[in-house]
C-alpha cells in the first residue's frame, strides 16, 4: 500500500450562517484548501464527503451529486461519493479517502466535511440529532443524544468521582483555545462559574457541557507521499495511522457505559499501525460533542488512566501547554460542531499544528497528532495519525 | 356450574387534588363543598396516563393474583366513557398488552359509568354458555370535569379489571339483573370535550330511580332481604349518595362503608362501583354475600348478587395491592398542574 | 413514526419480549434474529423470552430539553435499570421527584403513554419504570 499524506487544508469558520447556503460553505472550504495545496481543480481525482445528514436537515439526499456540481467537478464527471457515520462522517470519509489513494486507484483526492444545522428550529435539531441515536429503542423513549452521555457522565461520576467542576474545565479550556482560533465558532474565554451556573440540558449536563448548533465546512487535499514530497512546499504531513470501530448503536445494549470500546479499539488499530504509543502523541483532536465526551477519549486513547480523565483535566494536564494539550483549536464545545464537518475540521487543525502554522494556539514541537472522531454516543469511532516529515 | 369472579385488580393514579384546591379558582368555598360531596379528594391521571394504561394495570394486576393462562381468555371488553381513542379500541391494546391475543373476541363498551359491569354481564354469558373459558371486563376512566361545574370536584381516574370464568371463582354470581330506561341525565356529545348534565335531574329519576328499582328486582329474584347480606356496594359519584340509597333500601351504613371509595379517590366513573367491589373482595371471607348494583347514565343499573367461596383462600391477593395499599401513597397537585395534566390548557395549533 | 413500524415492535414494547438464543442462553432486548456470540449457528434458534420488568438504576439524567412530541412532558427522568435477565433496559422514570431516584434503586415496568402524535396521529404505548416502594 502506498503511503499517503496532507498537502492542503482548509475550512469556513464555523457558526450560524444565516446566509450562506450548504453548497457556498462547501464551496468556500475546497477553495482554501486547494490554494493551500497549490492544486487546481482539474487535479483531483475524486472527491469524498462527510455529511451526516443532508435527509434531515436539507431535506436532500445525493450530497455527492450535490457536493461535485457545486465544486464544478461534473464538467469532467469526477468520481464522488458521500460518507455517513453519524458525526464521525467527516474522519470516516478522510479514512476512506487515504484508503482509496493507498490502494493505487486515485492519486489527489479532496475530502470534504459539511454540514448546515441551523435552518431547523432547536428542537428540530435535537430530534434530528437523536438518529444517531436508536431511533426505535432511545428516541421514542425520550432520550436525546445529550441525555444519552448525561448517563454516561453520571455513571463516571458514580464510578470514578468526576465531578461537576470537571466537566466544566473542558469547556474553559476548550474556550480559552477557541478564542485564539479564528475559524471558532466561539471566541471568548469564560470563567468555570459560567459553566456551571448554565440552564440544564440533560443532568448533570448543562449549557456549556453541549458542543453547539452550527454551519460550516472543512476540506483537506490527499494525495501519495511521494507526490507531497515533489509538489508542496509546505512540510509534508504524512498519514501513519488508521483506525475506524464500530460499537453497539444504543447505549444499553453495552456491558459498560464509561468507556467508548469503539475508541478503544480504533486507537489501538491506529496505534499499531503507526508503531508508537500513546505518549507519542504530542497534540490530539478529540470528540467534545459533551464535555464527558472529552474527559472519555483522553482516558480511552490511553492519555491517562481510566477514571483520571477529570482530574487531569481540571490540574491542566490537556491545556496548550500541557504535557498533552487536548483540543487546541477550542474542541467541538468551542470551534463549533457542524456534524459532517467536525472530522476533517480535526484534521486541519492537526497539520496546522504539525507545520507550525497555528499562531496563538501553537503547541511547541508537535510532531505527531492523532484525531479521534467519534459517531453518537460511541457508535462508531475513526482514529488517525499525523506526522509531520 | 359456578360462575363468577376469578381474580380482580385495581389501578388509581397516584396523582391528587383537594376540593378546597378546586373551589379557589372558582370563588366556591371548595372544602365545603367537599364536605358537602362526602369527597375529601380525587385522583388524577399523570400525563403520560389515559384509560388503556389504567386498563393494562388492572389487568396485570388481576393476572399477578391468579395464573390465569392469557392464552385462555377468550373475550376482552374495556368500559369507558374516556377512551383515548373514539375509533380503536381499548380492548385490543390490553389484549395485546397482557399476551392475550390473537385468538379471543374483544371490544369496547359504553354506557356512562356501568361500562365494566355491562361487559361482566356479557362474560357470564359466554363463560356460562361455554363459549370462553375466561374473559376480563374492565371498567377504567379518566373522566372530566367542565372547569368549575360541580362534577369538576368530583371527576376522577382509574379502573378495576375482572376476570370472570367457571368453577374456579373466588366469587361466585348467583344473580345478575339489569334495570334500564332512556333517560337523559348526562351526556356528553361527539367531539365535545366537558359532559353535561341536568343537574337535580340526576338524582332522584336517574340515580336513585335505576338504583333501587334493580336492588329491589335482585332481591325478589335471589329471594333476599338487604339483612342477608355482609356487603353492599353501589355506584359511587360522590360519598352521600351511595349511603343514601342503601338506606332507602334498607342497608346499614356498616354493610357500605368497606366499599365507599370516593372520599378518598373521587368518582372514577366505570370504575367506581368495581373498584369499591374490589375493595369488599380485597378483606372478604368464605360465604359473605354482597349486593352490588352499579349505575350509568342514560341510564341503567346493572346488580349482581355474590357469594364468596372458599377459594379465596388459596387465592393470591398479595400478588397486587389492595385498593386501601395502593392509594396509600400519592402527590397532591394544585389547580395549574392539575389543567396541564388534564389538557385542559389550548395548546399551540389547536 | 410510519404506523408499521411502530406496530412492528408492538409486543417487544408491551411485553418486554426479548430473544434467548438457542445455542448460548444468552438473553437479549430487543428481539434480534441473530446472537452475536453464536452467528449462523443461531439463525432460527432465537426464542421469544419475555423479561420481568424488575430491575436496579444503574444511571439516570432528568431531561430538560426534549424531543419533538416531548415538550410538554420535560422535564422528565430518564434512566438506565439493569436487568436480573441480563439486558440493560432504558426508559423514563415516572411518578417520582428527581430527588428520590439514585443509583442502585429498584424498580418495576408499568405500561405508559410515551407520546401522541399530534392530536390526530397514533398514541404510542411502551414501558417506563416506577420506583419500588
Amino acid at each position: 500500500m502506498r503511503e499517503v499524506a496532507v498537502i492542503g487544508v482548509g475550512m469556513t469558520k464555523f457558526g450560524e450562517h444565516w446566509e450562506k447556503s450548504f453548497r457556498e460553505l462547501g464551496i468556500e472550504a475546497g477553495y482554501r484548501a486547494l490554494l493551500d495545496a497549490g492544486i487546481e481543480s482539474k487535479d483531483v481525482d475524486a472527491l469524498f464527503v462527510g455529511n451526516m445528514s443532508g435527509g434531515i436537515f436539507l431535506e436532500q439526499e445525493h450530497i455527492s451529486s450535490m457536493v461535485s456540481e457545486a465544486v464544478g467537478m461534473t464538467e469532467h464527471n469526477v468520481p464522488a461519493l458521500r460518507v455517513e457515520a453519524a458525526d464521525a462522517s467527516g474522519g470516516v470519509a478522510f479514512q476512506q479517502a487515504v484508503l482509496a489513494i493507498a490502494s493505487g486507484v486515485y492519486e489527489t483526492v479532496v475530502v470534504g466535511g459539511a454540514e448546515k444545522m441551523s435552518d431547523l428550529t432547536s428542537i428540530g435539531v435535537t430530534d434530528a440529532m437523536a438518529s444517531m441515536g436508536d431511533r426505535s429503542w432511545e428516541g421514542l423513549f425520550g432520550a436525546t443524544i445529550p441525555s444519552l452521555y448525561a448517563l454516561v457522565a453520571r455513571r463516571h461520576m458514580a464510578e470514578f468521582g468526576t465531578t461537576k467542576e470537571q466537566l466544566a474545565h473542558v469547556a474553559v479550556k476548550n474556550h480559552y483555545n477557541g478564542a485564539r482560533n479564528p475559524y471558532a465558532q466561539f471566541r471568548r474565554e469564560i470563567k468555570l462559574e459560567t459553566a456551571l451556573r448554565a440552564s440544564p440540558v440533560a443532568e448533570p449536563l448543562g449549557m456549556f457541557d453541549c458542543a453547539p448548533i452550527s454551519d460550516g465546512a472543512a476540506a483537506v487535499v490527499l494525495t501519495t507521499f511521494d507526490n507531497a514530497k515533489k509538489l508542496s512546499e509546505k512540510p509534508v504531513v504524512k498519514v501513519v495511522g488508521l483506525g475506524l470501530a464500530t460499537d453497539t448503536l444504543a447505549l444499553a445494549r453495552r456491558k459498560e457505559i464509561t468507556t467508548f470500546k469503539a475508541t478503544v479499539a480504533a486507537a489501538r488499530r491506529a496505534y499499531e499501525m503507526a508503531s508508537i504509543k500513546p505518549s507519542d502523541v504530542d497534540v490530539a483532536e478529540v470528540h467534545d460533542s459533551y464535555s464527558i465526551g472529552e474527559i472519555l477519549a483522553i482516558e480511552d486513547l490511553g492519555f491517562f488512566k481510566k477514571g483520571e480523565g477529570g482530574p487531569a483535566t481540571e490540574e491542566g494536564r490537556t491545556a496548550l501547554g500541557g504535557e498533552i494539550p487536548v483540543n487546541p483549536s477550542g474542541g467541538l464545545k468551542a470551534r463549533g460542531h457542524p456534524l459532517g464537518a467536525t472530522g476533517v475540521a480535526q484534521i486541519a487543525e492537526l497539520v496546522w499544528q504539525l507545520r507550525g502554522e497555528a499562531g496563538d494556539r501553537q503547541v511547541k514541537d508537535a510532531r505527531i497528532g492523532l484525531a479521534q472522531n467519534v459517531g453518537g454516543v460511541g457508535g462508531t469511532a475513526a482514529v488517525t495519525i499525523l506526522e509531520v516529515i | 356450574m359456578d360462575v363468577g369472579i376469578v381474580t380482580y385488580g385495581v389501578y388509581v393514579p397516584c396523582y391528587r387534588i383537594l376540593p378546597e384546591e378546586i373551589g379557589r379558582v372558582w370563588g366556591k368555598d371548595g372544602a365545603a363543598v367537599g364536605k358537602g360531596l362526602m369527597v375529601e379528594m380525587k385522583s388524577v391521571p399523570g400525563l403520560d396516563e389515559d384509560t388503556v394504561t389504567i386498563s393494562v394495570e388492572a389487568a396485570r394486576r388481576a393476572l399477578k393474583r391468579k395464573p390465569v393462562d392469557p392464552k385462555e381468555i377468550g373475550a376482552i371488553f374495556v368500559g369507558s366513557e374516556s377512551h383515548p381513542y373514539a375509533v380503536k379500541p381499548t380492548a385490543t391494546i390490553v389484549a395485546e398488552a397482557i399476551q392475550a391475543a390473537p385468538n379471543l373476541t374483544a371490544a369496547d363498551f359504553e354506557f356512562a359509568c356501568k361500562a365494566g359491569t355491562a361487559g361482566i354481564q356479557a362474560l357470564l354469558g359466554m363463560v356460562k354458555a361455554e363459549y370462553i373459558k375466561y374473559g376480563v371486563s374492565i371498567g377504567a376512566d379518566t373522566s372530566q370535569g367542565a372547569p368549575g361545574n360541580a362534577l369538576e370536584y368530583t371527576a376522577a381516574a382509574g379502573g378495576a379489571a375482572y376476570v370472570i370464568g367457571r368453577d374456579d371463582v373466588i366469587a361466585r354470581v348467583n344473580h345478575t339483573v339489569s334495570f334500564t330506561t332512556d333517560t337523559p341525565d348526562f351526556w356528553r356529545r361527539e367531539g365535545m370535550k366537558y359532559p353535561s348534565h341536568g343537574e337535580r335531574f340526576t338524582g332522584t329519576p336517574a340515580y336513585f330511580r335505576h338504583i333501587t328499582s334493580c336492588a329491589k328486582m335482585l332481591m325478589e329474584k335471589a329471594g333476599t332481604k338487604p339483612e342477608d347480606y355482609d356487603y353492599a356496594v353501589f355506584h359511587q359519584p360522590n360519598g352521600k349518595f351511595p349511603l343514601r340509597v342503601a338506606k332507602m333500601l334498607g342497608f346499614a351504613n356498616e354493610q357500605v362503608m368497606t366499599g365507599l371509595w370516593t372520599p378518598k379517590i373521587g368518582n372514577t366513573y366505570s370504575g367506581s362501583m368495581l373498584i369499591g367491589l374490589a375493595a369488599i373482595l380485597d378483606e372478604a371471607k368464605p360465604g359473605d354475600r354482597i349486593l352490588a348494583v352499579s349505575f350509568g347514565s342514560g341510564a341503567g343499573s346493572d346488580g349482581f348478587d355474590i357469594t364468596v367461596t372458599d377459594e379465596i383462600k388459596n387465592f393470591n391477593r398479595s400478588a397486587a395491592p389492595t385498593v386501601k395499599e395502593l392509594t396509600s401513597v400519592y402527590k397532591v397537585i394544585d389547580y395549574a398542574m392539575y389543567t396541564k395534566y388534564r389538557e385542559k390548557i389550548k395548546m399551540e395549533g389547536e | 413514526m410510519p404506523v408499521p413500524r411502530y406496530w412492528r415492535y408492538q409486543d417487544q414494547r408491551y411485553n418486554l419480549a426479548g430473544s434467548k438464543c438457542g445455542v448460548c442462553g444468552g438473553v437479549y432486548f430487543p428481539q434480534r434474529p441473530l446472537c452475536p456470540k453464536c452467528h449462523r449457528e443461531s439463525l432460527g434458534k432465537m426464542e421469544r423470552v419475555t423479561l420481568s420488568g424488575e430491575g436496579r438504576i444503574i444511571s439516570y439524567t432528568v431531561v430538560h430539553e426534549p424531543l419533538i412530541d416531548y415538550e410538554h412532558q420535560a422535564p422528565y427522568i430518564m434512566a438506565l435499570i439493569e436487568t436480573p435477565e441480563g439486558p440493560i433496559l432504558l426508559g423514563q422514570i415516572v411518578d417520582a421527584e428527581p430527588e428520590e431516584v439514585e443509583i442502585g434503586r429498584e424498580v418495576e415496568a408499568v405500561f405508559r403513554k410515551l407520546r401522541e402524535e399530534g392530536k390526530s396521529g397514533t398514541i404510542q404505548y411502551g414501558y417506563k419504570f416506577r420506583l419500588k416502594r
